[in-house]
């Protein structure tokens, strides 16, 4: 509602640090643990996540194996903790590799406009104007099923979105009164772009990449669970949740943990993205 | 012509690059596999005979603008080319498939919107309890990939209480009812997120119509406040509720290839993933093809739709 | 004042914010006299657009209103909101400032006013539409037939704080609050606007508060005017009274602060310091700070008083408000 409040000072937060808001230090928080338990994998599963126990085929959990066994007796709890590792490394890989590219295109892209804008913008349009599912399956298709190839192809989804979104923050900070003064003193462009442009244009972009990484990982189990992702012996997320699948009556525990990983992941990195936003997409909230 | 006629028209030509530089990519996936398609199609066995003829059937030895203007031609009379497996045309497999897709992808939509729509616009008219469950249901949304979400809802209704089948299909024309009992999963698991999705962009963009001047105004002028949410503000926040539907119908194509696998559903999402393992490529080709078509389609439709409803767009043409 | 339309007695307006509870609006008593234009003039902030929202029943949740608003004998705060919309449109309109997002866009001007009459009278939509187009060509919109259904964006500014203006008059309120109806537009199509309330108010005799920041838009068109600080009312006196002869400092300083023909360019005469933070005012007189005058007594809240029939002030340099606030006056800051 239009009321003009009088003299309201600008709301300063009082705390200083990048996480303004309590959504985002709880994301943070959660991340922080989840990326441990991947890293030290090998330390906090309790079990062998490969060990076959016949004495446990699809055995409930149990204090000693809290998620239960599959349909080779392994517990579930250390192949989760295993898959989890594979899972969040292809979702970080991913959106790491479209973060390198993607934010290139879009600075200069934005920076230069023109016919470098066109030739730059154009096909990553026409990528976004494909269902990004469907380019991921259709390049799987061509090269052939692995997690790597899940990786390389949830990049290519995720490029055309960073560099869309870097492209429209570098098109603001360009028209900055600070870029035209360092144009107008004769700055070479491309000090120009390393030194002031990139780092006030990239906050969005980072906002936006760790958001995507959590959904990396729903894409990657998606694909993973349709077989043309992770390939065994390698086990992710998603192929736990395709192995499952013939036993869900008898052991549900086998389909219901790594999703509930699946959801904790994205919850924490959407969590944490939001928070970040705060501080590094001022515009986002404000406008 | 009116600007919003020459908006429209814009459009429509603007979807013909798309088009075809899709319909390149998609003729070039065969291309691009590593090694021999043909070889890697028919598998180690196939005989140097049989590898030659279908390769002579793909025309893959001739230059590769001359397979494309052919394969294209082909394309613009409705021949995707020929299954090596069953020997059928591509594009029946695909008229008996493109249905169930449409069906699934439709429906769940149409779910979505009218759960999503309501629900958003309440959460903006009046926050409160509405505004706390739409939080939830947002978060829950955002969290929940729709394929687990699928696989739950099967362990639920059809291994625990054992009130809809589990997978499968009948078709709409055979028997409707049956036919909605097996699409009940597979539409709530993907439309699920859409909904949380749709719920917020309704929220967000009625919260920024309610707080602008012309709301305060039509306050002021007495009008009584559900005509002014669900009149004048709705309409306004169509604009951009109607962008999302037609940009996440893409979402729901991609995820209609999961869901379609997950409770065996004869769609076109399936066809394109038994394909890819059985190294089927033509099909592959046709079925990727078909569903980016349909959403180019999707996409143009909401184009000329947020163009009739933004009463701007006409100001902007027109400058 | 027993001719009174509007009343408002005590009249404060708290927002409750992240940071803490701002004083918008404190302690304002006043009243308008049926028929009369009354100008509420003070600088952006000062409380003079939350009054009217007040008024108006509009403010957000986060406001607290409390005394007593009186419109034609009745009270207005505490009013049940089905009966303050009721009121809103019909017996009390207001024009927003700014005409090109006072419209939705989405609906023809026509409809836009119809709309206002079928909410307030149980009429049919044809005669609401003869009425829409009578009011159209009233407010002085050429070819009303081809307009109606014209969207707001086809328009110019004036054209459509026309159509505003129009929208406001469509049930011929008693009172009608303009804020700042000119201050988005060119300077000669705001004196067509403030030509047009002029010749309105002789036709229909419509009581107008007329808020603005504008003490030229004062002198040209209102009886009365109202002077505002930071959320306190500091005089009010008739328009040739307040110009010949300003009691309040602050009144004073403004009017100095009016750039005249006289003036070397490029020299602006300010008054000095800032207008106070109001989530934490400090007590008393708001302008104390700035004021040259500034006493010891100035910490407490100076009432309002008569200094002549019809000129008040709410200063400890007037006689009156000495008199005013002798009894009672040293015992809190609130009201007086």
């Amino acid at each position: 509602m239009s009321v003009a409040i009088p003299n309201v000072p600008a709301r300063t937060s009082r705390r200083r640090g990048i996480l303004t808001s309590r959504k985002g230090r709880v994301g943070f928080a959660i991340l922080l643990a989840l990326i441990a338990i991947a890293a030290f994998a090998p330390l906090i599963a309790p079990h062998d996540p490969n060990a076959i126990d016949a004495a446990r085929i699809l055995a409930p959990p149990d204090l000693a194996h809290p998620f239960g066994s599959d349909a080779l007796g392994r517990d579930v709890l250390s192949r989760v903790i295993y898959a989890y590792r594979v899972s969040l490394g292809v979702a970080v890989g991913s959106t790491l590799l479209a973060f390198l590219f993607g934010v290139p295109l879009g600075l200069y892209a934005g920076y230069h406009g023109g016919w470098v804008d066109t030739l730059i913008m154009r096909p990553i349009d026409m990528v976004l104007a494909l269902p990004a599912l469907l380019l991921a399956v259709a390049l799987i298709a061509i090269i052939g099923p692995g997690s790597d190839v899940a990786l390389l192809a949830i990049a290519v989804i995720y490029l055309p979105i960073l560099a869309r979104v870097v492209r429209s923050s570098t098109l603001v900070v360009a028209s900055q009164t600070y870029v035209e003064a360092a144009r107008a003193r004769g700055t070479p462009s491309r000090r120009i772009i390393t030194r002031h442009v990139l780092p006030n244009a990239i906050g969005p972009a980072i906002v936006q990449a760790t958001i995507l990484m959590g959904f990396a990982l729903q894409i990657e189990a998606a694909l993973s669970f349709l077989g043309l992702g992770a390939q065994p012996p390698t086990s992710s997320l998603g192929v736990m949740l395709a192995d499952g699948r013939d036993f869900l009556t008898q052991a549900p525990w086998i389909e219901i943990f790594p999703g509930v990983a699946i959801a904790i992941t994205v919850l924490a990195f959407n969590f944490f993205g939001d928070g970040l936003r705060t501080r590094l997409d001022p515009r986002g909230v404000a406008r | 012509m009116s600007p919003r006629g020459r908006f429209i028209v814009r459009r429509l030509l603007l979807a013909i690059p798309v088009i075809v530089v899709m319909s390149v990519f998609v003729f070039l996936m065969i291309h691009l596999v590593p090694g021999d398609p043909v070889q890697t199609m028919l598998g180690f066995r196939a005989t140097p005979h049989n590898v030659a003829t279908v390769r002579e059937q793909l025309g893959l030895d001739r230059p590769l603008l001359a397979q494309y203007l052919t394969w294209a031609g082909g394309l613009l009379h409705g021949d995707f080319g020929q299954d090596f497996i069953s020997h059928a045309p591509v594009s029946t497999l695909l008229a008996q498939r493109l249905p169930v897709t449409i069906e699934l992808t439709l429906l769940s939509m149409t779910l979505a919107v009218l759960v999503g729509v309501p629900l958003g616009v309440r959460a903006a008219a009046r926050p409160g309890a509405v505004r706390h469950l739409s939080e939830g249901l947002v978060i829950a949304g955002i969290a929940i990939a729709d394929f687990w979400l699928g696989i739950m809802l099967v362990l639920l209704f059809a291994g625990i209480w054992q009130v809809l089948p589990p997978s499968g299909y009948v078709p709409l024309l055979k028997d409707p009812i049956q036919n909605l009992r097996y699409l009940a999963l597979p539409v709530v698991s993907l439309a699920f997120g859409e909904t949380a999705y749709i719920l917020r962009t309704t929220r967000g963009a009625m919260d920024e119509v309610l707080g602008t001047p012309y709301i305060s105004f039509l306050r002021a002028k007495g009008i009584r406040e559900r005509r002014i949410v669900y009149r004048h503000a709705l309409r306004n926040a169509a604009a951009p509720i109607v962008t999302v539907v037609g940009i996440q119908f893409g979402v729901l194509l991609g995820g209609a290839i999961v869901i379609e696998s997950l409770f065996a559903l004869p769609g076109v999402g399936r066809l394109i993933v038994t394909s890819i393992q059985q190294r089927n490529y033509v099909v592959v080709q046709g079925g990727v093809l078909v569903v980016a078509a349909l959403f180019i389609l999707v996409t143009l439709l909401t184009d000329v739709l947020v163009g009739w409803l933004d009463p701007r767009i006409e100001e902007g043409a027109a400058a | 004042m027993s001719d009174a339309i509007l009343t408002l007695e005590h009249v404060d307006v708290g927002f409750d914010t992240d940071d803490g509870s701002v004083s918008a609006v404190s302690d304002v008593s006043l009243s308008v006299a049926a028929g009369e234009i009354f100008g509420l003039v003070g600088e952006s902030g000062c409380g003079k657009t939350t009054l009217a929202m007040a008024t108006m029943g509009l403010l957000p949740v986060s406001a607290t209103v409390s005394g007593s608003v009186r419109f034609q004998g009745r009270e207005l705060v505490g009013l049940p909101p089905e009966d303050l919309r009721r009121l809103r449109g019909d017996r009390i309109s207001m024009v927003f400032q700014d005409p090109m997002t006072s419209l939705d866009p989405a609906f023809p001007i026509g409809e836009q006013i119809a709309e206002t009459i079928t909410a307030h009278r149980d009429v049919q939509r044809s005669h609401a539409r003869d009425r829409a187009l009578a009011l159209l060509a009233d407010v002085g919109i050429p070819e009303p037939e081809r307009r109606y259904g014209d969207a707001p964006h086809r328009l110019s500014g004036g054209m459509r704080q026309r159509v505003v203006i129009a929208t406001a008059l469509a049930n011929e309120p008693a009172l009608m609050l303009a804020d700042e109806p000119t201050t988005a537009l060119d300077v000669t199509i705001q004196s067509q606007i403030l030509d047009l309330l002029r010749d309105l108010r002789q036709r229909l005799r419509t009581t107008i508060v007329l808020i603005t920041h504008d003490l030229g838009v004062i002198a040209q068109l209102c009886d009365r005017v109202g002077v505002m600080y930071a959320g306190q009312l500091v005089e009010i006196a008739t328009v040739s009274e307040i110009f010949r002869a300003p009691r309040h400092p602050y009144t004073q300083a403004l009017l100095a602060a009016l750039p005249t023909q006289h003036q070397e360019p490029g020299s602006l005469r300010v008054i000095p310091g800032r207008v106070p933070n109001l989530i934490a005012p400090p007590p008393g007189c708001r302008f104390a700070s700035r004021c040259p005058h500034v006493m010891d007594v100035c910490t407490i809240v100076p009432p309002l008083a008569h200094e002549s029939a019809d000129h008040l002030i709410a200063c400890w340099l007037s006689e009156a408000t000495r008199e005013a606030g002798r009894p009672t006056g040293a015992a809190t800051g609130g009201a007086a």
